[in-house]
């Protein structure tokens, strides 16, 4: 369900909240801004009941679980961290984080280079049907990954249409049976995850760069920069937000990944593209493993959360170091558009 | 001048090439869904996934939780939102740095201690278990979504309002809600595809009763079984159960896009 990451850059909102314009005077007279309200708690109580509930709660009890030797049904008994050492060191779950790191080129890594090639590209020049394109580009984004299953287990099925194209360019010899064959399982299951992400990301990089001066690259023109020096100068620094969106939201699910594996390997052939959260699944429902599959899963969220972190970190903006007068500009801009979504000082009075 | 027209061309290449690329799996199942036994074009295989697949059912119960719990998320999101950015609410900032984490949580770490919680309460294979949970992981992104909306909503607005002597609950409701149609529909339909989509709960918590399988469960159990059988069958089940999200985009295209990637930027 999260999906959408967060990926909201708080910083320049925190900026925008200490270089705040002098309180509104009309401020001081309203009672629900200067005090603590507590009826407000009503109308938060609700929302937070179910997320407790539902969601805050059974962490903790996976938390719990995971320093127990426990299947469910008799008293579980304590291990103290031999179900953390066991995600390590246990020869099978290891082969399987290393398939989610190399899942990460295919998920994360290619669709994200693909799109800033594309986008780069459409900077340039004036696009027609864009609407369109957004449109069409966005449509794996939307269909149920059950269905994206059943549509590639058809493409790279033994009869399927892309062993039909290799026959008939004569590259007939790399034919497979893609999804069944040791050696090319986990690859083609990247290529779908590569074939769902790359327009999520192409998407996104456009809305930003439809929000790029113009003149910039005009400027950038008359000073004879080309192509290249365009893209790394310009498009590249600006986008870096909505870069940092496309690596959280592609990192997400590529470490997650549960749906698509399940519906078209199931880990398999043998244990050729199996990913830690399909032994979350195997290890708490089929093998009862209760306590091995908690602190499986809580190593799964707490790397996804550093990923997280990381990327905020890594391409937060940064101005004053570094920055010529135009990515200055730049920032300056992003902080303008955060200012106008959340109005400065609501910040810092919650 | 002629340089800048070949880049154009040459760019637009590229963008048919990534569109087609994009759609090429849909149509295929499309064309092989269509596929008669006898060669032609025959809509068969949707009758016959429609009676062997029982996606009639599978859709009723899909389209049930799915309203469900966007109705459910919107109303608690809209409240809790229209607090979060109107009201100072005592632990506002954990509230909120709960939230946030809420959002990128693979919830995967929540689906055993529910499951158990769920069997507790005699609610697996029950419609519940499928609502109640869908709820709580759709607040973080609902509450997230409409306190921003209702922060940018202008403080003379509500200044007015409350200077009329209207009390805020009143406000929520005839000052500020009448205005956040827009904001209210991109939140209904990002929630409803990712409702309308869900996998992984639904394989846990309503395993056995066929009767409240939501459609992409009834889609994987159906493909798994009939996969020595009939492909065109497969298809066909596959596009009816996209059928109605596609209908949805063909429709809210712009808002959805707008709310699946802006709303990640906000």
């Amino acid at each position: 369900m999260s999906t959408v990451a967060p990926a909201r850059d708080r910083g320049p909102a925190h900026r925008a909240a200490d270089t705040g314009r002098p309180r509104r005077p009309h401020r001081r007279l309203s009672s629900s801004l200067s005090s603590l309200s507590w009826s407000s708690l009503l109308y938060v109580a609700p929302a937070l009941a179910f997320f407790g509930v539902f969601v805050l709660y059974p962490i903790g009890v996976s938390v719990w679980y995971s320093f127990y030797a426990y299947d469910g049904l008799t008293v579980g008994t304590p291990v103290g961290w031999d179900n953390y050492t066991a995600v390590f060191t246990d020869s099978q779950l290891r082969a399987a984080l290393l398939h989610s790191l190399l899942l990460l080129f295919f998920y994360a890594a290619l669709p994200v280079s693909v799109g800033l090639l594309l986008a780069g590209a459409m900077s340039r020049i004036r696009v027609y049907g864009l609407t369109l394109f957004r449109a069409v580009l966005f449509v794996p984004q939307i269909l149920s990954s059950v269905v994206v299953a059943v549509a590639w287990r058809n493409l790279l099925a033994e009869d399927g249409p892309v062993n039909a194209v290799l026959r008939a360019v004569g590259l007939g010899r790399f034919a497979t049976s893609w999804l069944g064959n040791f050696d090319t399982a986990l690859p083609s299951i990247g290529v779908v995850g590569t074939w769902v992400e790359y327009g999520l990301c192409m998407v996104l990089f456009l809305s930003g760069i439809v929000a790029i001066d113009r003149s910039t690259y005009e400027a950038a023109r008359l000073d004879g920069a080309g192509a290249v020096r365009e893209f790394f100068s310009i498009t590249l620094p600006a986008l870096r937000p909505q870069i940092s969106i496309a690596l959280i939201l592609t990192v997400t699910f590529a470490l997650r990944n549960f749906d698509l594996i399940w519906n078209t390997t199931r880990g398999g052939p043998g244990t050729s593209t199996t990913v830690p959260s399909l032994y979350v699944y195997q290890d708490a429902f089929q093998n009862r493993m209760l306590g091995r599959a908690s602190a499986l899963a809580i190593v799964l969220t707490v790397v996804i959360l550093l990923v997280v972190v990381a990327v905020q970190l890594l391409l937060r903006e940064r101005d004053g170091t570094r920055s010529g007068p135009v990515r200055r500009g730049l920032a300056r801009r992003g902080l303008e558009r955060s200012r106008l979504a959340r109005p400065a000082g609501k910040k810092a009075q919650s | 001048m002629r340089i800048a027209r070949t880049e154009s061309v040459a760019t637009h290449a590229l963008l048919v090439l990534a569109s087609v690329v994009a759609v090429f799996p849909l149509v295929s199942i499309v064309v092989s869904s269509l596929d008669g036994s006898s060669g032609g074009l025959s809509l068969s295989s949707y009758s016959s996934a429609w009676t062997q697949g029982r996606f009639g059912s599978a859709l009723l119960s899909s389209a049930l939780v799915s309203v469900t719990v966007v109705v459910a998320t919107v109303i608690l999101a809209s409240l809790a939102g229209y607090a979060l950015a109107t009201m100072r609410v005592p632990g506002g900032r954990i509230i909120l740095g709960l939230l946030l984490l809420g959002l990128v949580l693979p919830y995967e770490v929540t689906v055993l201690p529910l499951y158990e919680m769920l069997a507790g309460w005699h609610l697996i294979d029950t419609y519940w278990a499928l609502i109640l949970p869908q709820i709580a992981l759709s607040v973080p992104l609902g509450v997230l979504w409409m306190r921003s909306f209702f922060a940018s909503v202008p403080q003379e607005l509500l200044e007015a309002a409350r200077i009329d002597g209207t009390s805020r609950f009143q406000t929520l409701r005839l000052v500020v809600l009448p205005i956040a149609g827009p904001a209210l529909t991109t939140l209904g339909t990002v929630l409803f595809l990712f409702t309308w989509n869900e996998f992984l709960l639904a394989l846990i918590l309503v395993p056995d009763n066929a009767a409240v399988q939501t459609v992409p469960l009834a889609l994987s159990f159906f493909s798994g079984a009939a996969r020595s059988s009939d492909p065109a069958v497969t298809a066909a089940a596959a596009v009816l159960v996209a059928l109605p999200v596609l209908l949805a985009y063909t429709v809210l295209q712009r808002r959805l896009i707008s709310g699946l990637t802006e709303g990640a930027v906000k």
